[in-house]
């Protein structure tokens, strides 16, 4: 007997005595926490971030060229990885170098790159946390993992969300997903909260209007 | 289980120990008080957590009473979307399987996201064993593995370590393993997080194979959930080309949606975070992003017999949040490596033995490691009426009765030990219902207090082996009450 057949015996056999019941799964849970409106919403995103130690911005859609690139040269980053797919306009008013995000890169090579700039797919206010889920203008996973300095420009309000249970509406299982709430901690030594030990130790989001930069356009 | 600590006392014995350590009891008491409050405040912020609570227990108990069917679909899931799907029994075939998945791609090293199951099944040493080296990659699992030391907090598992004793460990150890502690290292925690990072890193940036475990399955879906806060998990589950999560078969949700409980409920309980720092989620493979070979071992090892308990089987609702363990009076003063398991804290109590069987002595005496005060109970998640299974088991270990042991049926004869212990009971209940005898005893107990030993001779030593006797009162209750109407003419 293959040990598949073993262990799905044991279950059937363990469970003999439950033949007919069940345990209904009720969700009275709600689905988001307080009743905000959507600046609030964008304005509990902003505090969440902040309480995890990520630095927060707020910028116009017409200034995001100018934000990005006073934040890399703030950094003092010479070299910038870019996703496929993020819009170049982003990145328009940056000196920066810009190193594109290819497959074949090493993980070494990503080692030596100073900063990361990547869209998002989800933020998600209530618990201050953003979601990537490599699309285009988010790149593999190792790229928002390896350099030490990542920022992530998530427009508001479309891609903010209150609640955990909005996000999962949102997103596709069938993506890799990376949920980031604040840059890379640890408390294991005597419960002191350090930044980063692997991740990227700083962790920048920018808040974009997109709905300022529709009224600005039309 | 693959089996208990080797060479470990029974839990009486190995906590009569810890309790004088002063040291330990310094660092535990400040981690475990630490870690209640920010949990509390945490939990308090969300106006539903008993209703998510609710949730959070039916949809496992839901689960486990379909587990068959969900194990089935999770296969098919995870297969369609690239994945391989192995099924170990138990422990040895879960190390041979991983064994040979790793000699199968000729590396030697493989780097490790901390994980309860690799911990029970000890794979680490079984992939020693056969010449490969697993690197523990969490901060505090390193410090375990260069300390040559066993974890013993399922969330921080060098809680029993302070900084100066870190500090001591990757001076002398790191060089072993790989890149050497910088020169003049400190104790401060930031110091000794970045001469872990550096360390690390190196390991990553070469590694080609992970591993890992999960905290949850998806059963429609064949996505795997790992939460943690370092980013040495999004290492392990990014940088390799070959991934190896090794699961015990009750981390299984039916479907995506069910998240959403669990996602807020595990953070808050475990680390008291509204959210951990990284949640990793993947399904299957993805074309060049990630791991492009993906295998899961689906771990049973005592897990089907304790689904076969009607009592007891709400322990595989368990989320590993740990957050029993810092509410415990017990674990607060004996920690954790005295309860001879990888799972230690209430929940170790009624996991360790009934995954393994309480044929040894420490798993037999590990039910009794609680006072029932009903904390655990509190502040499970998931409901896990601790307690409740506490007893079950005491019961079980005294009385004997029926239990099923890897698939058989079997008799459990009642545990000799208790015996002492039957008798010292059924004295104590003739004296209290002999009015006479109990006073003529209370005031001869009263005149030689004086000479009265710590522990009990003959029989009674068993017990005052794990209690400390109670010093007697100079003069009986009984004598007292009478002498001053009841206190009205004060005690002296």
């Amino acid at each position: 007997m293959s040990s598949r057949e073993r262990i799905l015996g044991r279950v059937r056999r363990a469970l003999a005595d439950t033949q007919g019941e069940d345990t209904p799964i009720e969700r009275t849970y709600l689905r988001e926490h307080g009743d905000r409106s959507v600046e609030e919403t964008v304005e509990l995103l902003a505090e969440n971030l902040a309480d995890y130690r990520a630095i927060v911005h707020r910028c116009a859609s017409a200034d995001l060229a100018a934000t990005l690139a006073g934040m890399l040269a703030a950094r003092g980053a010479k070299t910038v990885l870019v996703p496929p797919g993020l819009e170049p306009a982003w990145l328009a008013d940056a000196d920066t170098e810009q190193i594109p995000d290819r497959a074949e890169s090493t993980p070494h090579e990503l080692d030596r790159i100073d900063s990361v700039v990547t869209a998002c797919a989800v933020a998600v206010a209530e618990t201050g946390t953003i979601v990537l889920d490599g699309g285009p203008d988010q790149g593999r996973r190792r790229i928002t993992l390896v350099p030490d300095h990542h920022i992530c420009v998530v427009r508001v309000p479309d891609q903010v969300v209150s609640s955990v249970p909005q996000a999962l509406e949102r997103l596709d299982p069938v993506r890799p997903l990376t949920w980031i709430s604040g840059p890379s901690a640890t408390s294991d030594i005597e419960l002191d909260r350090v930044e980063g030990v692997h991740g990227p130790r700083t962790l920048e989001v920018v808040l974009v209007d997109s709905q300022a930069s529709e009224d600005v356009n039309s | 289980m693959s089996g208990t600590f080797v060479g470990m006392p029974a839990f009486p014995e190995a906590a009569h120990e810890a309790v004088g350590n002063k040291t330990l009891r310094g660092n535990l008491r400040h981690a475990t008080h630490t870690i209640r409050a920010k949990r509390a405040k945490a939990v308090a912020e969300v106006s539903d957590w008993a209703e998510l609570r609710e949730a959070g227990k039916r949809i496992k108990d839901h689960t486990l009473r379909h587990l068959d069917r969900y194990l089935v679909q999770l296969e098919e899931s995870v297969v369609a979307s690239g994945g391989t799907v192995h099924w170990a029994a138990d422990a040895d075939e879960a190390n041979a399987i991983v064994t040979h998945l790793v000699k199968m791609t000729g590396e030697s090293e493989v780097v490790k996201v901390k994980s309860m199951a690799t911990q029970e099944i000890g794979l680490n040493e079984a992939l020693e064993a056969e010449g490969i080296r697993a690197y523990e990659t969490d901060l505090a699992e390193l410090i375990v593995q260069l300390g040559k030391d066993r974890p013993s907090h399922i969330l921080v598992p060098a809680i029993h370590r302070n900084r100066g004793e870190i500090r001591d460990i990757f001076e002398r150890e790191m060089s072993e393993w790989g890149r050497p502690a910088p020169e003049g290292l400190t104790d401060t925690p930031a110091e000794l997080a970045e001469a872990a990072r550096l360390h690390l890193r190196e390991k990553f940036l070469r590694a080609k194979v992970g591993i890992s475990g999960a905290n949850f399955m998806v059963a429609d879906t064949g996505t795997l959930v790992v939460v943690e806060s370092e980013g040495n998990g999004r290492m392990c589950l990014t940088l390799p080309e070959t991934l190896i999560s090794v699961v015990g078969i009750e981390k299984i949700v039916p479907s995506w949606q069910d998240l959403e409980v669990f996602l807020q409920t595990l953070p808050r309980s475990s680390t008291a975070e509204r959210m951990n720092p990284y949640t990793s989620t993947w399904t299957g493979t993805t074309d060049e992003d990630g791991p492009q070979n993906f295998h899961l071992v689906l771990l049973d090892n005592g897990r089907s017999d304790t689904l076969a308990d009607e009592v007891g089987r709400q322990a595989l609702r368990c989320i590993r949040c740990s957050a029993c363990l810092n509410v415990c009076p017990v674990y607060e003063r004996a920690g954790g490596h005295a309860y001879g398991s990888v799972y230690p804290g209430p929940i170790g109590a009624i996991l360790s033995p009934q995954l393994r069987g309480t044929a040894s002595e420490i798993d037999a005496s590990l039910p009794y490691a609680s006072s029932l005060c009903g904390a655990c109970y509190e502040v499970c998640p998931v409901a896990i009426d601790i307690p409740e299974v506490l007893v079950h088991l005491r019961e079980r270990i005294v009385e004997g009765g029926p239990v099923v042991r890897e698939g058989n049926r079997v008799v459990l004869k009642p545990a000799k030990g208790h015996a002492a212990e039957r008798a010292a009971m059924r004295a104590a209940r003739w004296a209290f219902t002999h009015p006479g005898v109990l006073r003529t005893g209370q005031r001869a107990a009263s005149r030689t207090r004086r000479i009265h030993p710590r522990a009990l001779p003959g029989p009674g030593k068993a017990w005052s082996g794990t209690r400390d006797l109670p010093a007697v009162p100079a003069e009986p209750f009984r004598d007292w009450w009478q002498r001053t109407g009841g206190g009205k003419e004060g005690t002296k």
